[in-house]
């Protein structure tokens, strides 16, 4: 599908019959969705069933074995420096370094102004200061999240992104990937708990 | 460019809060210089004829000691999947890492060097071919090793061998070095010895961040 053809059907991520292997084992095979501008997709299915998998393959860091993804009919997995720029990864992981300041952690990502908004949005701003080992696993989450925040890039991929976080924070959350969608973002999540994504198509996925 | 300066940035930051990094590989160069004189005995002609081999092994395992962690400690926690992702090709990555070990280990050894050769009775004359071929000699080491570091990353017991890996590749460099520092103790030309070790860091700087950088890759499949 070349690129006139995808603004006018406004579809930005399509993937077709993906498939990926973990070691030796298939995880997935067949997978194919669209998603379109603004649009959201939950990855749904058992533990061991590959969401994860396949949000690292969409992301461009794990390898698809077979099958096609496209970002508004570019390519995706020949060039995946290019794909690093349209994309925003949250893993299982939150990346936070305990010896750095709240702040500091998010510095390599953004100038101070932009860093202190983040921080605001997800009600950090008082924890600035604070070294990131005295967090708590669900300020961790919301450092992760600020980090987030912080990216311009279209394609948020998240992986479990409600992970220990309060309901306050999950409005947060909500408001965050809300503002991404208006502006024409796409996200991708995988979840076994509700995500605030109003609208959102399901991807059923087995294990 | 401003993607690699930040990196930069971030390493430094972390090796200075954590602190430990240049430290243990100074004090650990230092002390391993410090028994040789006890092992050998104090006499200045036999320390002096040694003091650059000396000097050379000591530095290339004390630059070898942090580079367990380089790399390590991003991939547990995450970090090596969004630095992957920050916008900086893969070989960037690895030549900022290559970079930050040198700041943070190559140059506190450069600067350890003079006071550990002037300690082992080194030759007056060949203190210089030392530091010249130290300056271009660790920065080939931290190539090398962020290359070793990026290859283990993800193995079982990496740590046992990563020095299997790079010391290897690091003999070229000690060679040379050592020759160097040899050749101006006795009056001859040094000059011929440093040119290639700036020929092996010529080839080394673009390559080794290009396959360290395939080798981070292959880790986060």
């Amino acid at each position: 599908m070349d690129r006139n053809q995808c603004a006018r059907t406004g579809k930005v991520l399509q993937a077709a019959g993906l498939a990926a292997m973990r070691g030796e084992r298939l995880v997935f095979s067949q997978i194919g969705f669209t998603v379109p501008r603004g649009g959201a997709l939950l990855l749904e299915g058992p533990n061991g069933s590959g969401k994860s998998t396949l949000l690292r393959v969409l992301a461009g860091l794990g390898r698809a074995e077979v099958g096609s993804l496209t970002w508004n009919g570019e390519d995706v997995l020949s060039d995946r420096t290019a794909h690093a720029a349209r994309v925003a990864y949250l893993g299982h992981q939150d990346a936070v370094k305990p010896g750095l300041g709240v702040a500091e952690n998010l510095a390599f990502w953004g100038d101070a102004a932009a860093v202190a908004r983040a921080l605001e949005r997800m009600g950090l701003q008082r924890l600035a200061e604070l070294p990131a080992r005295m967090l708590s696993a669900g300020q961790r989450r919301r450092l992760a999240l600020a980090r987030l925040a912080l990216s311009a890039a279209p394609l948020w991929l998240l992986d479990e992104p409600t992970l220990g976080l309060d309901t306050a924070s999950v409005g947060g959350l909500g408001g965050l990937l809300a503002d991404h969608r208006a502006g024409g973002g796409v996200v991708v999540a995988a979840t076994h708990l509700p995500l605030p994504l109003p609208g959102a198509d399901r991807l059923r996925m087995a294990a | 460019m401003s993607r690699l300066r930040a990196l930069l940035a971030r390493e430094l930051r972390l090796s200075l809060r954590h602190g430990s990094d240049s430290l243990a590989a100074v004090l650990f160069f230092l002390l391993a210089g410090a028994l040789f004189p006890l092992a050998i005995g104090p006499a200045p002609e036999t320390l002096g004829r040694i003091a650059p081999g000396i000097v050379w092994v000591c530095a290339l395992l004390a630059a070898l000691l942090p580079l367990d962690r380089l790399f390590g400690a991003d991939h547990e926690d995450g970090s090596l999947d969004l630095l992957l992702l920050s916008g900086l090709p893969a070989a960037g990555v690895a030549l900022g890492k290559a970079v930050s070990h040198w700041l943070v280990t190559g140059v506190p050894l450069l600067l350890a060097a003079g006071p550990l050769a002037v300690m082992l009775r080194m030759p007056d004359e060949a203190i210089p071919a030392l530091l010249l071929g130290l300056l271009p000699g660790t920065a080939v080491l931290s190539l090398f090793g962020t290359l070793g570091a990026a290859m283990v990353l993800g193995a079982r017991r990496g740590g046992v061998l990563l020095p299997l890996l790079v010391l290897p590749l690091a003999a070229p460099v000690l060679i040379f070095g050592v020759a160097a520092a040899d050749a101006a103790s006795v009056g001859l030309a040094a000059r011929p010895h440093l040119l290639l070790l700036s020929a092996l860091f010529a080839a080394a700087l673009p390559l080794c961040p290009l396959a360290a950088g395939a080798a981070l890759r292959g880790a986060v499949e």
